[in-house]
């Protein structure tokens, strides 16, 4: 009975840590999700140039004042324009991008029904 | 006519995919700094960097007078080349500078304004960063010139003879 309360007493405060994941996992979310500007082709979680050290920073300070992932987004969109983001929105420039598969399996979903139908006929 | 169909469908689709790549192919895919709209400039409170004194942005830019805010570093040496330039502009008189120390050490700030002569009106610190980022700068040197609470004209990278005719012009 001892040992089982030392177990427990153990694993509540290694579980301790696990509180602030939420928010640990939220900025390295948003930090993959912004291109590192000066040093293209990485994300600035995964660089360690002066610039993405400083946009790592500011995200953390950011969340810790109480902003939502969204307003970080905004924030930064305003500052830097669309293309630090790398999940594009919906826009005039890449609605081609987004509309192309769809497009795509409509047009190939007809011609493999009318083939079918063809052939049944 | 059955037959054809498929065919025709196929080069149809084809070619139009080929169309859209091959414009795709055109588009730059580098990152181009948006230059030219003018944005109002941000707010933030900053330290000084002599006298250490934490300041609200208002306060050093106001009124009609030109501005020219710098960001520059002891250990950025395109620093050093852009130097002269300024120290050039610094005898305008209807132009303040003002110079953001970009992640330095003060005592390496120091010794670099010594050497090279001080062309900064006023200098506050950026220890960690991000009052680049609310600038949207990208690092350093990066210099913009801001008219009323505007940015009139950003330059990144040193300021090269070509700028520093430009930033005469504007400011006359």
């Amino acid at each position: 009975m001892r040992f089982l309360k030392f177990f427990i007493l153990i694993l509540i405060i290694f579980n301790f840590n696990l509180v602030h994941a939420k928010t640990k996992n939220l900025d390295e979310k948003i930090t993959k999700n912004l291109r590192c500007l000066i040093c293209q082709g990485q994300s600035v979680h995964d660089s360690d140039s002066e610039f993405a050290i400083s946009l790592k920073t500011l995200v953390k300070k950011k969340l810790n004042e109480g902003s939502s992932e969204e307003e970080i987004y905004n924030y930064l969109k305003d500052k830097y324009g669309e293309w630090i983001l790398y999940d594009p929105g919906f826009s005039k420039n890449t609605y081609f991008l987004w509309l192309l598969p769809i497009l795509m399996f409509l047009i190939g979903g007809a011609i493999i029904l009318k083939l079918f139908i063809y052939k049944k006929n | 006519m059955r037959t054809k169909i498929f065919p025709i469908s196929l080069i149809i689709i084809v070619s139009v995919i080929f169309v859209i790549f091959y414009k795709g192919l055109q588009n730059s895919n580098v990152y181009e700094p948006q230059i030219g709209n003018q944005k109002n400039i941000p707010v933030f409170i900053a330290k000084a960097f002599e006298t250490e004194e934490i300041f609200k942005s208002e306060d050093i830019f106001e009124g009609d007078k030109f501005y020219l805010m710098n960001i520059w570093s002891s250990w950025c040496a395109p620093c050093r080349d852009e130097h002269k330039f300024l120290l050039n502009l610094s005898n305008q008189k209807n132009l303040k500078i003002i110079g953001l120390n970009y992640k330095d050490k003060k005592k390496n700030a120091t010794n670099f304004l010594n050497e090279l002569n001080n062309p900064y009106d006023f200098i506050f610190n950026d220890t960690d960063g991000t009052i680049a980022i609310e600038w949207g700068a990208y690092g350093v040197p990066e210099s913009f010139l801001l008219h009323k609470n505007k940015i009139v004209k950003k330059i990144i990278g040193p300021i090269d003879q070509n700028s520093l005719l430009e930033i005469k012009e504007l400011i006359q």
